[in-house]
């Protein structure tokens, strides 16, 4: 009897650690049957290379979509990746305890902050600050990648700040007892070691700000066409499927389908890239 | 100041390790900064056009009150939990109790939580649309919304009780089995009573994001300003309540007053759970 339930048990335990497995078989059959029979009726190149997205003549390009959101996601590594990067190595090696009490939790509270509410103030703040200055509508690619920057910024320091502190301190000391200043012995000595854990931590970014939608929805003009300048607006990947999923029909809605397709299969590159470095860095 | 006035000695000489302690220094300012920013504004904003009409039972397009949605917010927590702690807790128990190292299958399950983690939320309120709006025939249904947002916070459970149960010292195992107590009586009596402050840390973490979240509820649990009467209607939380808002355009004031309610709670909640996590690790 006792045997019995141990025994059943055991297999309730399984199957459990086995739902997360099921969910992406799931995930990928549907995606894939429902998304790949669009782009084979539209064609792949006229769907991954067409410049147009015009649902009403039957035209869908994704190629403005596609750059847009490497335009936006680029926009927002040149934002923070600067500043995560110089953050995180000031919280693990420079700051006095003080300070860290301040600046740890605010990074906390950072990452907690829900992106309908990033994509808010987004609105009501930059986007009017960006009107005064540059002039438009202040709806840009250059709003969308100051946000999206912002946001990335808790994932790259917190994963940068833990792969800084996991180098062994005799680096450090050593560089020290060269007479190097302790600044050189971090970004000479102590850096190098924590590379591939930085570089995984940028990529997760990447992968954040690729998949994010209801911030950049909100900043970024949505207009579906190849930006020509930072003040044009942009349509991200993203955007185009919640802005038209809720009226969208038949082949329209299996283009936008299959635009989550893409997009999917971006972040899979992405986050084995991602993996592969985590790897390397253990 | 004679410890700074040294040290300007030395940076005389290396003039370039100045500039990167005050780069740093900036920069870091610059972060805090802007979450200053952010939160104070929308407080300050925010906290004026907090009315009491925002929070009358009904909404209707005289007064859109918030009111169904933070209730609708309360449910759709609930009814994720329901579905995702005990998955992501047995799937963790398996994990470190039952399965041997270099086990295949442990690794198969590593690759897909890490895949399912890095799966933007507008791919799982599509899968959630396809699977139960459309294979299913349910439409926007309230239990369709859960259960997506249950597979999305899934990854994040089985992480943090992964972490709890581990930490849990051998010792409490070996002296369990010393007594004659099985392996389910182990796990259920001494193990787990001892990694629950853990588990409730990852819970909490995963409440905040459910709270917080819009692009996977917005095709899978539909956007209709009613508590549900049952869990095959649809309703909308907080936070797509507030993207309702903004979309339509006309009512900024309960947006700013929709954001103060979302972020504060979705705070509280983070709060709670860091709190938990230093509970636990002071002792």
């Amino acid at each position: 009897m006792k045997e019995a339930k141990e025994r059943i048990m055991q297999i309730v335990f399984l199957a459990t650690a086995c739902v997360s497995i099921l969910a992406v078989i799931l995930i990928c059959v549907f995606m894939f049957a429902n998304g790949i029979p669009a782009i084979g009726e539209i064609g792949i190149f006229k769907f991954l290379l067409g410049t147009q997205w015009k649902p009403n003549n039957g035209l869908y390009g994704i190629l403005p979509m596609i750059i847009g959101s490497i335009y936006v996601t680029v926009g927002a590594i040149i934002v923070g990746v600067p500043i995560g990067f110089f953050t995180a190595v000031y919280m693990a090696k420079f700051c006095d305890p003080k300070t860290y009490k301040i600046v740890k939790p605010a990074i906390d509270l950072m990452a907690g902050i829900p992106s309908i509410v990033y994509g808010f103030f987004g609105l009501v703040v930059i986007v009017p600050l960006m009107q005064k200055i540059f002039g438009g509508s202040g709806k840009s690619m250059l709003t969308a990648s100051i946000l999206l920057g912002i946001m990335i910024l808790p994932t790259i320091i917190s994963v940068a700040e833990s792969n800084i502190r996991a180098v062994p301190e005799s680096y450090y000391e050593g560089s020290l007892a060269l007479g190097a200043t302790p600044e050189r012995s971090v970004f000479s000595a102590v850096l190098p070691g924590a590379k591939s854990g930085i570089l995984a931590g940028i990529v997760l970014g990447i992968g954040r700000a690729i998949g994010e939608t209801m911030a950049v929805i909100m900043v970024a003009g949505n207009q579906p066409i190849i930006p020509k300048s930072l003040l044009y607006g942009v349509r991200t990947l993203t955007a185009n499927i919640v802005m038209e999923m809720g009226y969208a029909t038949d082949l329209h809605r299996e283009a936008l389908i299959a635009t989550a397709v893409v997009l999917f299969v971006l972040i899979l590159i992405l986050n084995s890239c991602c993996s592969a470095l985590q790897r390397r860095g253990n | 100041m004679e410890k700074l006035k040294k040290r300007m000695e030395v940076y005389k000489y290396h003039p370039f390790s100045l500039v990167l302690r005050l780069l740093m220094v900036i920069v870091t300012i610059f972060t805090v900064g802007i979450t200053v920013c952010l939160v104070g504004y929308i407080l300050i904003k925010g906290i004026p056009n907090l009315t009491l009409d925002q929070f009358a039972w009904e909404y209707n397009t005289d007064n859109v009150s918030m009111m169904p949605a933070i209730i609708n917010t309360v449910l759709m927590v609930i009814l994720v939990l329901i579905f995702a702690v005990p998955v992501g807790v047995g799937a963790a128990i398996y994990l470190v109790e039952y399965a041997k190292k270099g086990n295949k299958l442990v690794k198969i399950v590593r690759v897909t939580t890490e895949t399912l983690q890095g799966i933007p939320s507008i791919v799982y309120g599509l899968f959630g649309y396809l699977f139960f709006a459309v294979f299913f025939g349910w439409g926007y249904t309230f239990l369709g919304g859960a259960l997506t947002l249950a597979i999305m916070i899934l990854p994040l459970i089985m992480r943090t009780t992964e972490e709890a149960l581990l930490s849990v010292p051998d010792s409490f195992r070996e002296g369990s089995f010393g007594l004659g107590a099985g392996k389910l009586r182990t796990i259920f009596r001494i193990i787990l009573p001892s990694a629950i402050p853990g588990i409730v840390a990852g819970v909490i973490l995963g409440i905040g994001r459910v709270v917080g979240e819009t692009a996977a509820l917005m095709f899978t649990a539909g956007t209709i300003a009613k508590v549900p009467g049952s869990l095959m209607d649809s309703g909308r939380t907080l936070a797509v309540h507030m993207y309702a808002l903004l979309s339509e355009g006309l009512y900024m004031d309960q947006a700013y007053a929709a954001a103060v309610v979302l972020m504060v709670l979705v705070l509280l909640i983070n709060a709670c759970s860091s709190w938990i996590a230093k509970k636990l690790t002071k002792g």
